[in-house]
């Protein structure tokens, strides 16, 4: 009698935790390395509050666009926007959802680490290798209180293919003609000059090791790292100091309708930084393929939903740029879009 | 039996492997790809030569180096110093040196190796990059030492001590006896040794990334930055958006595959027609 009783009470517990566990959601997501560490705040968080779990990869850009056309991952997360030809070659129409705002700064060794300013122009001749010392008269005139010498400079480039060096063309190829028609846009580019370093680390480490060498990191990892960075004259002709809410302030455009159109590099926008970016989460404008159960699919978009709005309170924490109220007003719009089965998942 | 039969189907089917997947690189890149200096993903242009060029330099130049110290090391731990705590702290310590993960090598290379190098260029008048082929080279030369030195040990160990007692009784000296005796007969042993670090030095990535400057032109410049097959392939896998793209790393990988082969292949007639002659 007891036993039975002890038993009954052993299968109800055990029904109860069977579905209990069905009921706890488990995806995964695939993407880029840049808001890794703000995702898995988020993605934490998110578990804490709602017991979603997500298993994010930080495979890169390219990794998270191929591994969401090749329907392995629930969503994936880029750096870039999907061009338009890679598009193409995904199974079914997608969206793209922007996250958080990140910027690219200029950092260097010079003797002191003073904070120097320079000019668009001036950038795109450094990576182009045209200028070959720092005591060039042009950086002088902008910089007449720094002691610049005869020093040569090196410059130090992303060696492996990263949205960061997509967003850092980006804004030369709009800044600088030549750097349009002999080098280009991209993940991975041939360089004119230079050494190349793996990853923000290694950028970093090349220029700390290098006196007089000129190079590109996320400016999330120069704060971390306190690294000195330069000041840019954005094209409103003012000098701005990259920060997250410079950063921020670059999003205060006019936003497109399709807020994929838009790119922040070399805003508009008075007071904005001149090289920042959106990154952006992907999935399925459709979430009913492949059999995915509808639960899953709406606890991925409400959970979307939370990141760009309770979500962005963690950012600055981490030193990412939150999104701009207009932009998010634009999300709301594009997550409304997704559909399971022809309605909305979040409304 | 069964190892080598498994050992070469894997091979085979690593060959295979690598063959199917480059195929869209091997139709769009054609036999340019192995003459052409240019790698650039913005226009879809791939060409193999200076990453070829950048790992045989690489390679040579660290067999160089490390043969002539992991000689020296093996005459010393297989003549001089053959047992005592002396001879166990040495031959622990060179074991050691093969266990160290690469990735620890490039930070060793980056903070002690580059500052050094780019002294020597500050004094040659060189652009100091202070990365850079001779950079890797040297780095390199570290990594492959235990290999060659472990068997050159050995290979010293296994001659007969009769034939060096006949030299002794004959008059010659020790060193004449080292010269004369003791490295010809251990010299195919020895040459294999160089030949397995060779393979090592060609394969090697992370460290490589480090140090070398990862400068994708074509360059024989020594103190210059340059780059190598397989850490092309490790910088640029992960990003390689596009079948031609992707294909071409892969086609890296294949041309890796095959020079290694290759390079084996010859070394092993060149080892047995030594061994011949002694």
């Amino acid at each position: 009698m007891k036993i039975s009783r002890i038993a009954v009470v052993g299968v109800i517990l055990t029904v109860a935790a069977a579905v209990g566990f069905s009921q706890s959601i488990e995806m995964v997501g695939a993407g880029a390395t840049f808001p890794a560490p703000f995702y898995s705040k988020l993605f934490d968080e998110y578990n804490k509050q709602f017991g979603v779990k997500v298993n994010y990869q930080a495979v890169g850009s390219g990794g998270g666009q191929s591994q969401l056309k090749n329907k392995t991952v629930d969503f994936g997360a880029s750096d870039v926007v999907v061009t338009d030809e890679v598009a193409k070659t995904f199974p079914a129409p997608f969206v793209s959802v922007p996250m958080v705002a990140g910027a690219v700064v200029i950092t260097y060794n010079l003797p002191g680490n003073p904070e120097l300013k320079l000019t668009s122009d001036i950038v795109a001749d450094f990576f182009l290798g045209k200028i070959k010392r720092w005591n060039d008269p042009r950086i002088v005139a902008l910089n007449p209180d720094v002691k610049l010498g005869n020093t040569a400079i090196t410059v130090v480039h992303r060696s492996d293919g990263s949205g960061t060096t997509a967003v850092f063309s980006d804004y030369l190829a709009k800044v600088s003609d030549d750097w349009k028609s002999t080098v280009g846009v991209g993940q991975s580019l041939k360089w004119p000059v230079g050494v190349g370093g793996k990853g923000n680390p290694g950028v970093a480490g090349l220029v700390k090791q290098l006196p007089g060498s000129v190079g590109y990191v996320e400016l999330i990892y120069a704060l971390q790292n306190s690294m000195p960075y330069a000041q840019l004259k954005n094209k409103s002709g003012n000098w701005v100091k990259a920060s997250l809410a410079s950063t921020t302030a670059a999003a205060n455009v006019a936003i497109p309708e399709d807020v994929t159109r838009v790119n922040l590099t070399n805003s508009e926008a008075a007071d904005g930084y001149p090289i920042s970016t959106f990154t952006w989460i992907l999935v399925y404008k459709e979430q009913s393929y492949d059999n995915r159960p509808q639960p899953k699919a709406e606890a991925m978009m409400k959970m979307i939903w939370w990141m760009v709005h309770d979500g962005q309170r963690y950012a600055e924490a981490l030193s990412y740029a939150t999104l701009p109220q207009a932009v998010v007003a634009k999300a709301e719009t594009i997550i409304k879009s997704v559909t399971y089965g022809g309605a909305p998942l979040v409304k | 039996m069964l190892g080598g039969i498994v050992v070469s189907v894997l091979l085979l089917a690593i060959f295979l492997s690598l063959l199917l997947s480059s195929r869209p690189a091997l139709v769009a890149n054609g036999l340019r790809f192995l003459t052409g200096t240019e790698w650039n993903p913005v226009n879809d242009s791939f060409h193999a030569l200076p990453f070829v060029v950048g790992t045989l330099l690489t390679s040579f130049l660290a067999l160089i180096i490390a043969t002539i110290l992991s000689l020296a090391l093996a005459i010393l731990m297989g003549e001089y110093f053959r047992t005592g705590p002396f001879a166990s702290i040495m031959r622990t310590a060179v074991e050691l040196l093969a266990g160290i993960p690469s990735v620890v090598y490039g930070f060793i290379g980056l903070f002690f190796l580059v500052p050094a190098v780019r002294a020597l260029q500050l004094a040659l008048g060189v652009p100091p990059y202070g990365v850079g082929i001779l950079t890797s080279s040297i780095l390199l030369a570290f990594m492959i030492l235990p290999y060659s030195a472990s068997i050159g040990r050995e290979m010293i160990t296994l001659v007969p001590a009769d034939l060096k007692e006949a030299a002794l009784s004959l008059g010659a000296t020790p060193s004449e006896t080292i010269w004369k005796i003791t490295l010809p007969y251990a010299r195919s042993g020895i040459l294999g040794g160089i030949l397995l670090s060779l393979g090592r030095a060609m394969g090697e990535t992370m460290a490589v990334t480090m140090v070398i400057g990862n400068s994708n032109g074509l360059t024989f410049d020594l103190l210059g930055p340059g780059n190598t097959m397989a850490s092309l392939i490790a910088n640029e896998f992960s990003e390689a958006a596009g079948d031609v793209y992707l294909g071409s790393l892969i086609e890296i990988a294949l041309l890796l595959f095959v020079i290694s082969t290759l390079i084996n292949i010859v070394g092993k007639i060149v080892i047995t027609r030594m061994a011949e002659g002694t």
